[in-house]
């Protein structure tokens, strides 16, 4: 790598701190709505994101304004990354008038249309389509707007990831799938998910639609960041498609309330030596970057914020039954 | 319709159909058509012919054979300030993008709280009577109508099809237009004017006194038919038009009048749109009544191959002349 492409890659301390605490907030976030579910003070599911934060961190940080993302099940982590409020994400969590849905869409739906952050979705690939429609139409609209689909290995095996990757490549649209490969789709390892030609790298999956492809460590938000905007970059400039895998571990079972019968021993200790919330602040204090009174302030802090996320949920009322016939369809319009 | 000041012209449903695809494209630059040979061949039907040279590869825009992306993909571009118009070839093969309808076209708005307009219109075509088996020869109207937050209609007639088809391109919400390969060719008066139907008001399409047919599609022409066989009934033909969501109100109300009523549809009789329609007069006119209403479908198999098989299942002007003349 030449000197020049090396100071490309440096990133700035101030985006790394703001990496930081985009990760502690997430990871706080989850630790506190785990509880309040164990609890039984949030209804439903619960999918939660821990151990993958410096994925969606180290992509969103990547992002501008305009662009747009589809997340998954479990997208709580895509949401505070892309900058969504926590407090409206718990009142969605706790069925609430004041969430993001108002208490229609919970946990797995929530979305902010006007931040470009087009939904979590319950269906496995559900958002991969819905992705490449934001990216088709931002070429249409002649902008340099991209759209980032995030999904999970699981993903790779239903069709609409395969007819969106392959149209995506046709129009060369600025569309970025991230794989999540968190080693387990539901409960149920890779191996038996994917053929062994695939598991050393799961972007071969997008190899016959001729897209970018880059295998990386999930588990390091810098590598995360810069390959994203790499990827980004390409996509603005009318370079196409970027796949990009991902590999991380899920830390937590597939939902809450998931036994965990099927991890080997020892598995998680070891993924756990690498959880991103240990390493970053580490490296971070370690470069000199940030002190670690600064951290512990920044921990504070982001505790404090999402102590009050939770009491505005409590707090906020529950949707007024009639609610449930509100919102379907639009209201006026021309022969609407 | 607004206004009926201006002329008319004899056109057929097909042409129709390019016409007013091709007004609505000029008159709004986020008007797009995607779809499986929209280019070149003009659909699969040719109804599109023109379009693409009128206005270029970018907005009449050909996809691989891919219904989950074609549907997503405009899904995706509604939610981002395009309008796009979806041609799905036939409607049994929108069973190949059921998820993309069923839980994400059908339920992002309301999921979302109400939060955005999806200006998406999902063309496709019921078929019955064309030799073509169970796969090609269905009418699914009402199995997307069974999933709320999807808007149905049917277009039947050249005017019904220009006010309706312009209806769903300007809509903001997502709109299944269901076309019918039987009256492609049916021509009738369509006013030249610029005008829209209402999505949600079926029509009065023929008014009369002693027995109500509700009718769509290709049973709305053989309605007719059979409307003017039976002489000596006076025979009010009512269309829907749109099958979600239903207009009660109209149908209801030609029920009380005539206390007689035939429903008529290319669905299945179980779980069809008759089971709706006769729900409706039941619900709102049942004292009015004089005989229970007769329904006229597909006697619940799939459209089979051969002619005389295929002409044995599809309901004809003969089965609504019959019902007519029993209620009468």
């Amino acid at each position: 790598m030449s000197p020049a492409d090396e100071a490309k890659r440096e990133i700035p301390a101030d985006e790394r701190i703001e990496m930081l605490r985009t990760m502690r907030r997430i990871r706080e976030f989850e630790s506190v709505v785990q509880n309040k579910f164990a609890d039984a003070e949030i209804p439903g599911f619960l999918h939660l994101y821990i151990g993958q934060e410096a994925i969606a961190t180290g992509v969103c940080h990547a992002l501008e304004e305009k662009d747009y993302l589809t997340s998954t099940h479990r997208g709580h982590g895509h949401c505070i990354a892309r900058g969504l409020d926590t407090d409206r994400m718990a009142a969605e969590l706790y069925g609430k008038e004041t969430g993001y849905c108002n208490g229609k869409g919970g946990s797995m739906h929530i979305a902010d249309v006007e931040a470009g952050m087009l939904g979590a979705n319950g269906i496995v690939a559900g958002g991969i389509p819905i992705a490449t429609g934001a990216a088709l139409s931002a070429k249409m609209r002649d902008t340099d707007e991209v759209a980032v689909s995030f999904f999970g290995d699981g993903a790779l095996s239903e069709g609409a990831f395969h007819e969106s990757f392959n149209q995506a490549a046709i129009w060369e649209l600025p569309l970025i799938g991230v794989i999540e490969n968190n080693q387990y789709g539901e409960m149920t390892g890779l191996d038996e998910q994917h053929p062994p030609s695939t598991l050393d790298d799961l972007t071969i999956y997008g190899e016959p639609y001729g897209v970018h492809r880059e295998r990386i460590d999930g588990m390091d938000v810098e590598e995360v960041y810069r390959t994203a905007m790499e990827a980004v970059e390409r996509a603005r400039n009318g370079g196409g498609p970027t796949l990009i895998e991902c590999v991380a571990y899920r830390f937590e079972g597939h939902h809450e309330g998931d036994s965990q019968f099927y991890r080997p021993e020892g598995e998680l200790d070891e993924w756990k030596q690498r959880d991103p919330l240990l390493t970053y602040p580490e490296k971070l204090v370690d470069e000199g970057v940030i002190t670690e009174a600064e951290y512990v302030d920044m921990e504070e802090g982001i505790e404090t914020e999402i102590q009050e996320a939770i009491e505005f949920a409590r707090e906020s009322p529950l949707p007024d039954p009639e609610q449930a016939y509100e919102g379907l369809y639009a209201e006026g319009g021309e022969g609407a | 319709m607004s206004t009926a000041t201006s002329g008319t012209e004899e056109m057929a449903v097909r042409d129709v159909i390019n016409q007013a695809l091709g007004e609505e494209m000029e008159r709004d630059e986020r008007v797009y058509i995607q779809g499986i040979d929209v280019n070149g061949r003009g659909g699969t039907s040719n109804i599109l012919k023109g379009l693409d040279e009128r206005f270029g590869d970018e907005r009449v825009r050909n996809t691989p054979i891919s219904e989950v992306s074609i549907v997503g993909s405009a899904l995706g571009a509604a939610a981002t300030g395009m309008r796009p118009v979806v041609e799905i070839m036939y409607c049994g093969f929108l069973g190949v993008a059921g998820d993309q309808l069923l839980n994400q076209v059908a339920k992002m708005r309301y999921m979302f709280g109400g939060k955005l307009d999806l200006p998406l219109t999902i063309r496709t075509k019921n078929v019955m009577g064309a030799n073509a088996a169970a796969q090609h020869s269905q009418a699914l109207h009402h199995w997307l109508a069974a999933i709320p937050g999807l808007k149905v209609v049917c277009t039947s007639t050249p005017a019904d099809t220009k006010g309706l088809l312009k209806a769903a391109v300007r809509s903001n919400d997502p709109v299944m237009v269901f076309e019918h390969g039987g009256v492609y060719n049916r021509k009738g008066e369509v006013p030249t004017e610029d005008y829209v139907y209402e999505i949600g008001e079926a029509a009065v399409e023929r008014p009369g006194e002693d027995v109500t047919v509700v009718a769509t599609q290709n049973q709305l022409w053989n309605a007719f038919e059979a409307a003017d066989r039976v002489d000596d009934v006076s025979v009010e033909v009512v269309s829907p038009r749109t099958i979600s969501p239903l207009d009660t109100e109209t149908i209801a109300e030609s029920a009380r009048k005539t206390g007689r009523c035939v429903v008529v549809d290319d669905t299945p009789l179980s779980y069809g749109t008759q089971s709706q329609f006769a729900t409706t007069i039941y619900e709102n006119a049942f004292f009015d009544l004089d005989f229970p209403v007769q329904r006229i479908g597909v006697n619940d198999v799939p459209t089979p191959f051969s002619p005389s098989l295929e002409d044995e299942v599809i309901p004809d002007t003969d089965d609504i002349a019959d019902a007519i003349r029993k209620l009468a």
